[in-house]
């Protein structure tokens, strides 16, 4: 056994790479309340102090500090950066995106466009010679895509029926195994990719052999770069790591290097709280470490991810408002054996949201079973009531699927650390699709002809049910096979001009893929079939014939509120889409899922699509997510619950978001009461087979306060929970603020 | 048995201070108090176009079970709810058999000693966990002018209970110049100190939220310059009924 992995105990994590090994038999199972948890150190204090003082500049700049304009970003682009010279000593975890702090990286593989886009709309201008090259004589991702889009494609994207494809900017959503740097240093896992490439492509050497081959080569040298990239911090991670402050270290330097390398919508840190906790308790018991050092080292960590930044466009500020890289990281869950991965350092997470405050990044995750440890669903409870900065999502409905060491690799998606990669794809508008049906494939808002000309509906209604459903059936099939068309084309494109080498170096050569669909405009298309159904739904047409508004007379059930009507049409919908979705050819191979899930594009796509049969007019935001509509909920919070939870997980595996604001006064009398009540409402979405769970716990009155006067000091981190992440609510456009202040605030009278 | 429809007036799945824990919340219609500084005026009127079984209730109710924990379970409020004693009684019956924890939310008005009435309401207490029971006023006179009712049958029924051993939690809604005077709270506390039975006291403190309910109904509200208590005076309030020192 080698001198750094002294104590612990296990053969086969030694033998061959797995990490979900070493935690098994290696992990502390804590059962315990937070009393044990320390404060913030001086020096975490000074920094992040600092930190925020930046990212106040930040703000006042515009929202962007610095950006690089010469440099083209990679792993080993820059020397080592810090937080701040004078404060440099006190960092515990080393290690920034660029040379300066929240400076942008350049970043042109996905699009020189983009690229250059983001900086001017900042102010900078990047080097001609940039220009020149990635024009002349290096294609991006982005020229890419757009050389082999067909007309219908571009017309399709045009007219937003798809929208957030993932065609000028890195894809992300693939976790690397950043734990494997700690556990085996670099050289193992070069040695362990050599292997790999040896025995790759015996016989007869077929194109999908040589393609990986060439992948594996550029794993090798992303891996030899990390190298150089910590050399320039003094560190040489040749060798695993001996203690936790270098297994910090060295985890973070392998996320540092995707972050250096990629600029994918979402990078996420994944699953490594319990690992983590297996070197600090070794530190405690050889007495290397005290707990406040070991709080020093999650704190300094945190706060690393809690500055990274890419450079961004306007247009996907719109979608992804307030600045978000989803570097979400996972907490909790239980192991396949019944012992709960709950140990000291996944209360360390969650306490770095008392030591430093509330933020938005990193993304942070409980994965929730009822079957945690009672101490710390009241202790997660008592985060969220205090921050509204956690998500929850339901570790037993995802265990089955994925195992007990998955990540969650965007907002809410899961995907086996380590041994699988996801190809992110985007929404498909379920709502404007319907509007297409009933119009034969003519856009309501442009009135161009982008579907199929199918027949339209016709005549002064009401609508009919029957042949309403049926119109939308051969819509969504086009729809369908267009999507995983398009998806195909800029996933073999990224593959090919922005492949993700260093994360995908801590991967196995031997990846699974998962191709993930989204739904938006999910509960009006739900609310929209039940009022054909239930109601009398009038068609309004303009001078063309037209179909552009709707008159509904009668009431009709609505999703929300645990009436199986409505709920019924909901799973309907899901498992329709996700199983035209399936029919399709998916490129290498790769499993197709989908999920409901907007993040803040609900306000853009709303935007772009007309008015709907369930009364919603054209131009208002959709529901976030899976989220019933505004004002459909009429019986209350767990009503509402009910009909989410009722969407099987297994036709929307890539996940199902939600998100919930609950006024303190509803939530109970006093804390205590107020956490175990939290507790109780998750345990009870989570019995019932439900995915995902936002939770927020404010008032409208704070929201409206925020919004007026976004100066005030205690609004400077003042974040809140969207669909899939959290956010700042100042950094929120105005109209996102109010679409977050419309939405149902469940409260008491 | 399924003979008799409750008068609903409104459902809450999610009630997470009407009693312990997370519980589902019935309002049923119809109340003979009318307390000044009444927000649920909606409820005084005992006819409802929302007209339901127990069974179907019930049967709603248990789709939120999962939510509830150990503590938590039905809660009917209104309304008066002991105006409906006998559907009442039939869903106590009914959840208790599936063991489901029961609390009632009352004014205790409809209470008399009256045989027949008695009866049905010592029934309800069999299946009756918890009452969640208000103190309008502890003053018979100043009760008349708050409620437009005296309150010897209330303060009875504050004693059967208290007597028989069933658990209460006494909520009083402190209203500024109404329910606030100091040797009344005192003398409300004295009354509680000789109750046996009370787990928690709450005090509510007023707030006019359900002033426009009234007036959209066509009633006169008479409070409109009433404000709500500080959060000191509700502190004090406590005290005073509590049996402490100030």
């Amino acid at each position: 056994m080698r001198e750094e992995w002294r104590g612990f105990s296990g053969t086969r994590w030694t033998e061959e790479i797995n990490v979900r090994e070493f935690i098994q038999k290696n992990y502390t199972e804590y059962l315990g309340d937070e009393s044990f948890l320390e404060g913030p150190t001086e020096a975490t204090d000074q920094l992040w102090g600092k930190v925020q003082e930046l990212q106040k500049e930040e703000r006042a700049k515009g929202g962007v500090l610095d950006m690089e304009t010469d440099i083209v970003s990679d792993v080993d682009a820059y020397g080592a950066g810090y937080i701040s010279e004078d404060l440099k000593d006190l960092e515990k975890i080393v290690g920034l995106q660029t040379d300066k702090p929240l400076k942008r990286a350049f970043m042109p593989y996905g699009g020189i466009n983009m690229a250059e886009q983001a900086c001017k709309a900042y102010g900078y201008t990047p080097n001609a010679d940039l220009h020149h090259i990635f024009n002349t004589y290096h294609k991006t991702h982005n020229q890419g895509v757009f050389d082999a889009y067909t007309s219908e494609m571009l017309h399709a994207r045009h007219n937003k029926i798809i929208t957030g494809l993932p065609d000028t900017y890195g894809r992300g959503r693939i976790v690397g195994d950043y734990r494997r740097v700690a556990l085996y240093g670099i050289d193992h896992l070069i040695d362990c990719k050599l292997n790999d490439l040896q025995h790759l492509g015996g016989g007869d050497l077929t194109e999908e052999d040589i393609r990986l081959r060439e992948e594996v080569a550029d794993q090798i040298k992303a891996l030899k770069k990390m190298k150089t990239m910590a050399e320039a911090y003094g560190y040489d991670i040749s060798n695993p790591a001996s203690n936790a402050k270098e297994a910090v270290q060295w985890l973070y330097f392998g996320y540092l290097a995707a972050i250096k390398s990629q600029n994918g919508a979402a990078m996420s840190v994944g699953r490594v709280s319990t690992f983590l906790d297996i070197y600090i308790q070794r530190d405690l018991e050889e007495g290397t470490l005290t707990e406040k050092e070991a709080q020093e080292l999650i704190d300094h960590f945190v706060l690393k991810l809690r500055m990274v930044k890419f450079a961004r466009i306007a247009s996907y500020n719109e979608l992804f408002s307030g600045d978000p890289v989803w570097a979400t990281l996972e907490v909790g869950g239980m192991g396949g054996d019944g012992r709960a991965l709950v140990t000291k350092n996944d209360f360390r997470f969650l306490h770095t949201l008392e030591n430093m405050g509330p933020a938005p990044e990193p993304n942070l995750t409980v994965l929730y079973s009822p079957r945690l440890p009672l101490n710390f669903r009241k202790y997660a409870s008592k985060i969220s009531i205090k921050t509204s900065s956690i998500q929850y999502e339901n570790d037993c409905v995802m265990r089955p699927v994925w195992g007990d060491d998955y990540s969650i690799c965007c907002c809410v998606s899961a995907t086996e650390t380590g041994k699988e990669m996801q190809f992110f794809g985007a929404r498909a508008n379920l709502a404007k699709c319907l509007l297409y049906a009933i119009n034969g494939g003519v856009d309501e808002k442009t009135l161009q002809q982008v579907g199929p000309k199918y027949r339209p509906i016709e005549g002064d209604g009401p609508l009919d049910f029957v042949e309403v459903l049926d119109k939308y059936n051969s819509m969504m099939d086009w729809l369908a096979g267009l999507y995983v068309n398009i998806l195909n084309l800029i996933h073999f494109m990224h593959d090919k001009y922005y492949y993700e080498a260093a994360e995908m170096a801590l991967i196995d050569t031997n990846v699974r893929r998962t191709f993930a669909t989204g739904i938006a405009g999910f509960s009006h298309v739900v609310d929209s079939l039940c009022a054909i159904k239930y109601a009398k739904v009038y068609p309004v047409r303009n001078e063309q014939g037209i179909v552009i508004d709707y008159r509904i007379e009668g009431d009709f059930p609505r999703y929300g509120n645990d009436d199986d009507r409505a709920d019924n049409i909901a799973v309907w919908l899901l498992k329709t889409f996700i199983t035209k979705i399936s029919s399709h050819h998916t490129y290498r191979n790769s499993q197709p899922t989908t999920s409901i899930l907007t993040i803040t594009s609900n306000v853009v796509y709303g935007k772009n699509t007309g008015s709907m049969p369930d009364g919603r007019k054209a131009g208002e935001p959709l529901s976030p997510g899976a989220n019933p509509a505004y004002g459909a909920e009429k019986n209350g919070l767990l009503a509402s619950l009910n009909s989410v939870a009722k969407l099987p997980y297994e036709y929307a595996l890539d996940g199902i978001s939600n998100t919930q604001t609950i006024s303190p006064g509803a939530l109970g009398h006093n804390d205590d009461e107020r956490r175990n009540n939290l507790v109780s409402v998750l345990d009870g979405y989570f019995y019932k087979g439900a995915h995902h769970l936002n939770v927020n716990v404010f008032g409208t009155e704070k929201l409206y306060d925020a919004m007026e006067h976004p100066e005030k000091p205690e609004y400077a981190n003042f974040t809140i929970r969207v669909s899939g992440y959290a956010v700042k609510f100042i950094d929120l456009t105005r109209e996102q603020q109010l679409d977050v202040i419309a939405r149902t605030c469940h409260d008491r009278m | 048995m399924n003979t008799i429809k409750g008068n609903i007036h409104s459902i809450e799945t999610f009630g997470s201070v009407d009693g312990p824990g997370v519980r589902f919340l019935i309002f049923l219609k119809g109340c003979h108090l009318r307390c000044r500084y009444c927000h649920n005026a909606d409820t005084w009127e005992e006819y409802s176009a929302d007209q339901r079984t127990t069974d179907e209730l019930l049967e709603q109710a248990l789709r939120y079970r999962s939510y509830w924990g150990s503590e938590g379970g039905i809660t009917v409020s209104g309304g008066e709810p002991l105006l409906q004693i006998g559907f009442l009684t039939e869903l106590f019956k009914k959840a208790k058999a599936k063991g489901v924890h029961t609390c009632i939310d009352t004014a205790g008005q409809p209470f008399t000693r009256d045989p027949e009435w008695f009866g049905q309401f010592e029934q309800l207490m069999q299946v009756t966990d918890l009452l969640l029971m208000d103190i309008k006023h502890i003053d018979r006179n100043k009760h008349i002018s708050l409620t437009g009712k005296p309150n010897d049958n209330i303060l009875d029924m504050f004693r059967y209970l208290s007597d028989t051993g069933k658990p209460v939690w006494i909520r009083y809604v402190l209203v500024p110049g109404l329910t606030d005077d100091e040797n009344d709270l005192r003398r409300t506390g004295e009354f509680i100190s000789q109750l046996g039975n009370v787990q928690k006291i709450d005090v509510l403190p007023y707030h006019s939220m359900g002033a426009y309910k009234w007036e959209k109904l066509g009633y006169r509200y008479t409070l409109t310059d009433t404000g709500s208590p500080s959060a000191e005076e509700t502190d004090k309030a406590l005290r005073l009924l509590s049996g402490k020192s100030v």
